[in-house]
């Protein structure tokens, strides 16, 4: 199992457009991903689950993948968060 | 519907509580719309639990087996009976089919109404109990001109109405000959005629309807139909590709108007107990200059390609348009200092829409280029009546002679500083009002497209100083709205 923190610098968020990019990163691997936020964890496959935690700007996020690809998994999550502005 | 956490709750609800489809579908669906409901420091996302009813409303349809309308499915020919027709339902319809539109709500200015004049369909809005008096087959006719609906009519007036549509449609043939000609009165003086667009696209419809000018383009589309805030170069190409289109005629772009009823998800503005009143339009803009100089700067761009004004919404005092004519100033010199070709002569001016703005139009006239009458605010904000609201809707009177006063006084302070003065409301193409406006001398009527060529017919027939003489009375000696109408059907011939 991997983990990885990421604080959120983006001024509005996790909103639709980058909840959708990184679902669609995520969504190509088998491992399970999930993201905790305030005790609260979801399916980070599931766009309505991503979008469901209301994930503000100053956020302490922490993304999970449990699976053969997780390096990898993690890998293109963190890649994707970057190039969205999320995170740094 | 593929989204494995919204999928996934369902099956195991489902599973687990041996609920059938339906439920478990209602269930989860609430508790994801209650979820998004309660983000209320986030407007954007609390919007989305609308979306998520929208499609939950769908699949329970299936499951059901039950139709939903959808205008965009619509493959005979009808007319929509609604309570009230949103711009994404308005969006959809197909003018092959939809010949026409009743609604429960809504007013002369509400959105359905200005989509039923862009869309050229025949409608009536407001009528109250439309939904409720009306069922699915029943057989409409809809006069669109008297704003009235006759269910199940006789053969009779079947056939009254049909020869009535056709003496309109010939109507409009003989105003279609009239789209190349130029808008000048009985006595030969030349008038502006031109059209108020939403986007681009617009232009071709103004371009069909021979408008000499564009007097109103809303910037706010560029915001509106985006998630963020349009950048300079996407704001560059609209504007670029609306002045190309008018093919050097005078395109008037308004800057931002947001605020009032418009609101952005990502631009959240605290709630306010009288938007109307409240932080709006150039105020928005002289404060968040970022958001206005990437504007301007989008402006001054464009400006080489065509024939471009700027006019600032929202204008009530003089200071306010020498610090938004400065900040213009200062993005000018440093698009030139850059390199940038920028045309030198864009007009700067400014909407006329509040009553103390309009009272100091002689001062106001020495630094504006230009007015622009927007009688919608202008009359909202004269009367202290709220436009939306349908009880106090008995006070929206453009010919009220308080009105008349002060758009003459508008367009006196414009003449006497040599500049001119055009109009954006929809007064402008008002049939009652032209003869009005004429005779107080205004430059430029600027309208729905596709009233223009019935502004340009009626023209023709109207004298100059015959039209002065009228106002003049208008202005003095009537007391009341009806007093003016009364005065402007005995002297004009229609």
């Amino acid at each position: 199992m991997e983990k990885k923190n990421f604080h959120i610098i983006a001024e509005t968020g996790i909103h639709a457009r980058p909840a959708t990019l990184l679902v669609q990163a995520a969504s190509k691997y088998n491992s399970d991903i999930t993201l905790t936020f305030n005790d609260k964890s979801v399916n980070l496959k599931s766009i309505m689950g991503v979008m469901s935690l209301g994930v503000g700007q100053n956020a302490d996020v922490t993304i999970t993948a449990d699976g053969e690809d997780e390096t990898d998994a993690l890998a293109a999550i963190s890649d994707a968060m970057k190039k969205e502005g999320l995170a740094e | 519907m593929a989204d494995p956490e919204f999928f996934g709750n369902i099956k195991n609800e489902i599973k687990n509580d041996h609920v059938n489809a339906e439920k478990a579908l209602q269930d989860v669906a609430d508790q994801f719309i209650k979820i998004f409901e309660n983000m209320t420091d986030n407007h954007y996302m609390q919007e989305r639990a609308g979306d998520i009813r929208d499609v939950c409303k769908r699949v329970m349809a299936h499951l059901l087996g039950v139709k939903l309308p959808n205008p965009a499915l619509i493959n005979e020919k009808v007319v929509i009976v609604a309570h009230d027709l949103t711009p994404s339902d308005t969006a959809q319809l197909d003018r092959k089919y939809v010949k026409g539109f009743i609604t429960d709500i809504g007013g002369r200015t509400s959105h359905s109404a200005i989509m039923s004049r862009t869309l050229e369909i025949p409608a009536v809005v407001g009528s109250n109990s439309a939904t409720t008096e009306i069922k699915d087959g029943q057989e409409i006719v809809l006069d669109g001109i008297a704003g009235e609906a006759l269910v199940d009519p006789s053969e009779t007036e079947v056939s009254e109405y049909l020869k009535k549509a056709d003496d309109f449609a010939k109507q409009k043939a003989e105003w279609k000959r009239l789209k190349t000609a130029a808008s000048v009165t009985a006595d030969g003086q030349k008038v502006i005629i031109g059209a108020n667009i939403g986007t681009p696209k617009d232009v071709k419809g103004a371009n069909d309807n021979g408008a000499e000018a564009v007097g109103l383009f809303r910037s706010e589309f560029l915001y509106m139909d985006s998630s963020e805030l349009p950048t300079e170069d996407e704001q560059f190409e609209a504007y670029k590709q609306a002045v190309e289109g008018m093919n050097g005629k005078q395109v008037v772009v308004r800057t931002m108007d947001i605020g009032g009823d418009k609101e952005l998800s990502y631009l959240p503005l605290p709630k306010e107990m009288n938007p109307f009143l409240g932080f709006r339009a150039i105020r928005i803009s002289l404060k968040r200059q970022d958001i206005f100089r990437t504007q301007l700067r989008a402006l001054l761009r464009a400006s080489h390609y065509g024939k471009l004004a700027i006019m600032f919404p929202m204008i009530a005092t003089v200071k306010e348009f020498k610090a938004a004519k400065a900040i213009y100033e200062e993005e000018r010199a440093k698009l030139i200092k850059a390199g940038v070709s920028v045309a030198d002569d864009i007009e700067v001016g400014m909407m006329m829409e509040i009553p103390a703005a309009a009272m100091i139009a002689d001062k106001l006239a020495k630094y504006s280029d230009f007015f622009s009458i927007g009688t919608n605010d202008l009359i909202q904000y004269s009367m202290a009546a709220d436009r939306g609201n349908e009880r106090v809707s008995y006070l929206y009177q453009p010919y009220n002679p308080s009105l008349l006063r002060l758009i003459k006084k508008v367009i006196d302070s414009s003449h006497a500083e040599g500049k001119w003065t055009g109009m954006c409301g929809e007064m402008a193409g008002d049939q009652v009002a032209v003869p009005l406006l004429l005779g107080l001398g205004l430059d430029e009527f600027s309208m729905s497209a596709t009233s223009i060529l019935k502004t340009r017919s009626l023209m023709k027939k109207l004298d100059t100083a015959q039209m002065k003489q009228l106002a003049a009375k208008a202005v003095t000696d009537c007391e009341t709205t009806e007093e003016v109408v009364e005065l402007v059907k005995k002297v004009v011939k229609y």
